[in-house]
């Protein structure tokens, strides 16, 4: 569940990485590499479960995957929160040093 | 259990590599710049510039895996930090099995990728020697 809902984030943000310049000036691209990257190590993780667990891999207890749900979503915020502190500190439409020559 | 740690370590070396690739490429820059640059080499990617994409793929993929073992509990705050190191044969076999594994599809993805934009880039190029004809 948790590689699923990685790698459906990666593809929303590379879509939208694609398709939107003022996406990529907000160093969307940066979500791209964290989602896919994330998303192939977790794909090897899953290849080596399904070898050991077989056809059981598909028919997890619902506990295991509400838990994965909500490690797929916490992964979401957490990526949201580096790619946020990455786009303040490049600050890439200088938004923040227009403010702050604003307020000075 | 510490399968991350291995495309973290490759994410550590890649990152220093490429620093160190990226003053020789500042260099070599100085140099050609005196020369005089061909409309080839303008439009060529630097190797710096490709192995950046790489290590951002190494670093946000074991970072989020990091996460995901600090979920599970299988990161502590005291030595050796992880739990896994209680049974170091069963980690260092999930480390050179599964952790090795995904060292080598983030790096063939990326080489895939760097083929890939070679080709465009070269496309590219070629359709703009076309049009200068």
């Amino acid at each position: 569940m948790t590689l699923l809902i990685t790698l459906i984030a990666a593809v929303c943000v590379t879509v939208i990485w694609y398709s939107n310049e003022r996406a990529r000036k907000l160093k969307v691209g940066a979500l791209c590499y964290m989602f896919w990257g994330a998303s192939l190590m977790w794909m090897v993780d899953a290849v080596a479960e399904y070898i050991e667990l077989r056809a059981d891999y598909f028919t997890p207890s619902g506990a295991d995957m509400l838990n994965d749900s909500f490690l797929g979503l916490s992964v979401i915020a957490l990526a949201l929160v580096v790619w946020i502190l990455i786009v303040l500190v490049k600050d890439p439409e200088n938004v923040i040093q227009k403010s702050l020559k604003q307020n000075s | 259990m510490a399968c991350f740690l291995v495309p973290g370590v490759e994410a550590v070396i890649t990152t220093t590599v490429t620093k160190i690739i990226e003053n020789k490429e500042k260099k070599q820059e100085a140099v050609q710049l005196e020369k005089g640059v061909s409309l080839g080499e303008l439009h060529k990617e630097k190797l710096s510039r490709k192995l950046n994409r790489l290590n951002y793929l190494l670093w946000g993929g074991s970072g989020l895996l990091a996460f995901e073992h600090l979920w599970h509990g299988e990161i502590q705050p005291f030595f050796p930090f992880l739990t896994g190191a209680e049974n170091p044969a069963e980690m260092f076999g999930e480390m050179s099995t599964v952790g090795v594994g995904m060292a080598v599809v983030v790096t063939g993805a990326w080489a895939l990728v760097t083929f890939a934009t070679d080709r465009i880039l070269k496309r590219e190029e070629s359709g703009l020697k076309r049009e200068a004809k």
